[in-house]
């Protein structure tokens, strides 16, 4: 079973396609190199939610589609979810 | 995909509808119930009440009446009654629709009264609706058919599937020189530049651009805070998608990997060639449906994560979803599920193919999702307040 997706290889994010349990051992694949890759779930991650493939600190940016979508508002560790609660947008703001 | 070949109605101009709808279009919000009484009078007919049309000026009413004419003048329209509440701006739609060659007749209420009215305009709906029953379909070209594409309650789904598939067909349409349009301005934030990199020349670009820049502005002038819960919506939201930058993103895979576009469409602007076409509409599914109807598409594409519900009175929405969660739960919306793409279970490939084989079943006669469910959002877009 996938458990999440990757659009490209220079992304730091990835999408459950299943709900996620904290402690899974996920098995991802990367969509323009058909290339498997692995992460360990540290929290719950929905399906259709972004579990982070890395550390990232305040500031930093996340990529996603090989695109810039948002700057990290609080610490995330690889592992844990992605959303509204620790990144927020570049735009509007 | 070349092969492929739909029956439709070859209307007065050549072009080809997939509807045969018989309208009863209200030129002004106060004409709605005269409108409504004549589509009762005759079942049969369609009434299309909407919101506008008085003390309108400008550019504004520009688009009002581009969206009238436009609305009449679809191929899925066979023929169209419009009732004002005065004859000048009656006629002024009534003579737009003619140049189409098919029948249309305007009356006004003013000097006579609603009943009056109702009765006379009834006599023609009959009249209008005996002669559309006999028309015929006949084979026509896939790539005959004007496509426009939006996506709604999207998530991350849409960007790993159903808008994707999209553009699959978007490519393999465009290939066979068939017509189609995407747009929603605000929602390509943080994508515009690969839409810009899809411009088919120098001007398109710049022209995109300008539009792009435009409704930005029109954003940052009327805005409180970041647009949180509007821009993505909360449904957005409940879906995975954090910021307008990811919706976008998502949004253009709709666009395929290989179309460039050809032209920037003012909102309900008719394309005037082949290809795929910008159109600067909302991103709120009924309004910009509804332009894109006014512009002559006669098939609507609508990827969906969360599950939008959308209908349009003219041209007929596929929905389709990535979203396994949304097939179980809100099934009887979804016309295409694409969700087996999610396990790579399917390819994009496939999932155009079964999307393809959707529109042609579609345009041949099988109801949408939306049409059995009676969905008919007609939305009219008011750029600014009246006089």
């Amino acid at each position: 079973m996938i458990h999440f997706l990757v659009h490209d290889p220079k992304d730091d994010v990835g999408v459950a396609v299943v709900d996620i349990e904290p402690g899974t051992k996920c098995s991802g694949r990367i969509l323009s190199n058909n290339k498997s890759i692995e992460a360990a779930a540290n929290e719950a991650v929905p399906l259709g939610h972004k579990i982070a493939l890395r550390d990232f600190a305040v500031g930093d940016t996340v990529t996603k589609y090989d695109c810039p979508i948002g700057t990290v508002v609080k610490p995330i560790k690889a592992g844990q979810w992605v959303h509204i609660h620790n990144l927020k947008t570049k735009r509007w703001a | 995909m070349g092969l492929r070949k739909i029956t439709g109605y070859r209307r007065e101009n050549g072009r080809v509808g997939v509807r045969n709808h018989v309208i009863i279009l209200p030129v002004d919000d106060i004409s709605n119930a005269a409108c409504e009484a004549v589509a009762n009078n005759i079942p049969g007919t369609m009434a299309l009440p909407h919101a506008y049309g008085r003390l309108q000026f400008g550019e504004d009413l520009d688009l009002h009446f581009r969206t009238m004419i436009g609305t009449g003048s679809n191929p899925n329209v066979a023929a169209a009654i419009v009732i004002g509440i005065e004859a000048g701006w009656t006629k002024r739609i009534v003579d737009g629709i003619a140049k189409t060659g098919k029948p249309v007749a305007g009356f006004s209420i003013e000097g006579k009264g609603d009943i009056a009215t109702i009765a006379e305009a009834s006599y023609k709906a009959k009249e209008f609706l005996q002669w559309a029953s006999e028309l015929q379909r006949t084979e026509c070209d896939f790539s005959e058919l004007y496509i426009s594409v939006k996506c709604g309650e999207s998530d991350t789904t849409t960007g790993l599937a159903s808008c994707p598939t999209v553009g699959n067909v978007i490519d393999k349409h465009c290939a066979q020189n068939g017509t189609a349009s995407f747009g929603e301005t605000s929602e390509l934030t943080g994508a515009e530049h690969i839409v810009a990199a899809k411009a088919a020349n120098e001007e398109v670009r710049k022209n995109f651009f300008a539009m792009f820049e435009d409704y930005t502005k029109l954003v940052f002038d009327q805005k409180t805070n970041d647009l949180s819960e509007s821009q993505p919506t909360k449904g957005n939201i409940a879906g995975g998608l954090t910021t307008i930058e990811e919706k976008a993103l998502g949004n253009v895979e709709k666009l395929g990997k290989k179309t460039k576009f050809v032209s920037c469409l003012k909102p309900a602007e008719a394309p005037t060639q082949k290809g795929l076409h910008f159109m600067d509409t909302s991103s709120a599914a009924a309004e910009a449906v509804t332009l894109w109807a006014a512009s002559g598409a006669v098939i609507h594409l609508f990827p969906t994560g969360q599950g939008n519900v959308i209908g349009n009175p003219i041209e007929p929405v596929i929905k389709l979803t990535g979203n396994p969660k949304t097939v179980k739960t809100m099934g009887e919306h979804i016309d295409v599920d694409v969700s087996p793409i999610l396990q790579g279970e399917m390819t994009l490939d496939q999932a155009g193919e079964l999307l393809l084989d959707m529109i042609a079943r579609t345009a041949n006669g099988r109801l949408t999702a939306a049409e059995s469910l009676g969905h008919k959002e007609f939305v009219m877009t008011k750029l600014y307040r009246s006089a």
